[in-house]
């Protein structure tokens, strides 16, 4: 390895310790209770089972964790009569 | 014809992960349908080092305790799309866990994956032994030390007992994969050699992965390292550990001493690494 890629070569330490601090910071403030993501994402498909049939199987449930903000993404496919009906 | 491939060891700190992770990413990127399942219920890290650890919502209980459906729980690799993850949970005890219920997820997943991997906690407890229940491969990470290889030798005596398999006196392919493995203090005598660990084990070779940085830098990215360094010798043997699993002839490269020139002589190991 020569003196140019000992300067530029990628510290991947500095991945891991962010990486870990975002994780933990979660894990911590659950406190081994269950993911929030989850409650939320199993009460939301209960509101809307009140109205329209849901196809669990049909249910995709995406989440990203962010340090500043995280995502929690739900498809959910309609069928054409339900919207009708509604 | 979809296999169960059980990552496993007894000992902890071994490379059960590490390996699992390889392994899957390896056989998905020779392009089989892979999933990758976490049954470190408490202790979860798979997640940690696939780099899924943010997209984690449902996880193997939920769908053991029918709280959640299988798609639901699987994670698709981002950089690999026939690569996928199914976490454990970090908030249960191995208790959640049941026989009836993993054997149907384990059904579940023989319909939609070819390759099946579950990455064992250490021990010999409930998670462990439920790992390999329903294997139809094995394969056990084993470091050239004395408690890893002890540890090994009682794993191996689990498989030939208490899997479905061996239950049902059919055979269970047994492999060895040796991590951590430092050519250099073997050939100085200094560290169990490849065959001497075979010769103990007496099961067949699927790869010897030598001690390596960047398994370490694979893992601080959260991307196996058959991904992130394919060209690495830790990825190659990875690589061809996956081929020899598909069935195919490859011979096994163990990792070489390096020759050490005068500078490296003069300034030790650090000069040869830097």
């Amino acid at each position: 390895m020569s003196i140019l890629s000992f300067f530029t070569r990628n510290r991947s330490a500095p991945v891991a310790r962010d990486r870990l601090q975002v994780l933990l910071a979660h894990e911590r403030a659950l406190g081994g209770r269950a993911d929030l993501a989850a409650i939320l994402q199993k009460e939301i498909l209960e509101v809307i089972a009140r109205h329209i049939p849901i196809d669990r199987d049909k249910v995709v449930v995406k989440l990203d964790r962010g340090d500043q903000v995280s995502t929690l993404e739900i498809d959910i496919e309609m069928p054409q009569e339900a919207l009708a009906r509604g | 014809m979809s296999k169960v491939m059980v990552v496993t060891s007894g000992k902890g700190g071994v490379g059960k992960t590490t390996s699992s992770a390889s392994l899957g990413a390896a056989l998905a990127q020779a392009g089989q349908n892979v999933v990758v399942v976490d049954f470190d219920v408490g202790l979860r890290n798979l997640d940690l080092v696939m780099g899924a650890e943010r997209r984690v919502v449902f996880d193997l209980v939920n769908v053991v305790q029918g709280d959640a459906k299988l798609p639901q729980a699987l994670i698709r690799d981002k950089r690999l799309e026939t690569l996928s993850l199914l976490p454990a949970s970090q908030t249960r005890d191995k208790d959640a866990l049941t026989e009836a219920g993993v054997g149907q997820v384990i059904e579940e997943l023989r319909e939609r994956f070819d390759w099946i991997v579950c990455d064992s906690p250490a021990g010999i407890e409930k998670g462990a032994t439920l790992a390999m229940r329903f294997a139809d491969v094995a394969v056990v990470v084993t470091n050239p030390e004395v408690s890893s290889v002890r540890d090994s030798d009682r794993i191996i005596g689990m498989l030939d007992s208490k899997t479905l398999r061996a239950e049902a006196g059919e055979r269970l392919e047994k492999h060895l994969l040796l991590t951590r493995y430092d050519a250099a203090r073997a050939a100085r005598g200094e560290m169990m050699k490849v065959e001497d660990v075979l010769e103990i084990l007496a099961i067949p070779l699927l790869g010897v992965v030598g001690e390596s940085p960047d398994v370490l830098t694979a893992s601080n990215l959260g991307c196996p390292v058959t991904l992130h360094n394919p060209a690495s010798p830790a990825a190659k043997a990875y690589a061809q550990a996956a081929r020899r699993l598909m069935g195919e002839d490859v011979a096994v490269k163990a990792p070489e001493p390096e020759k050490r020139g005068l500078m490296s002589r003069l300034f030790g190991r650090k000069a040869a690494a830097a």
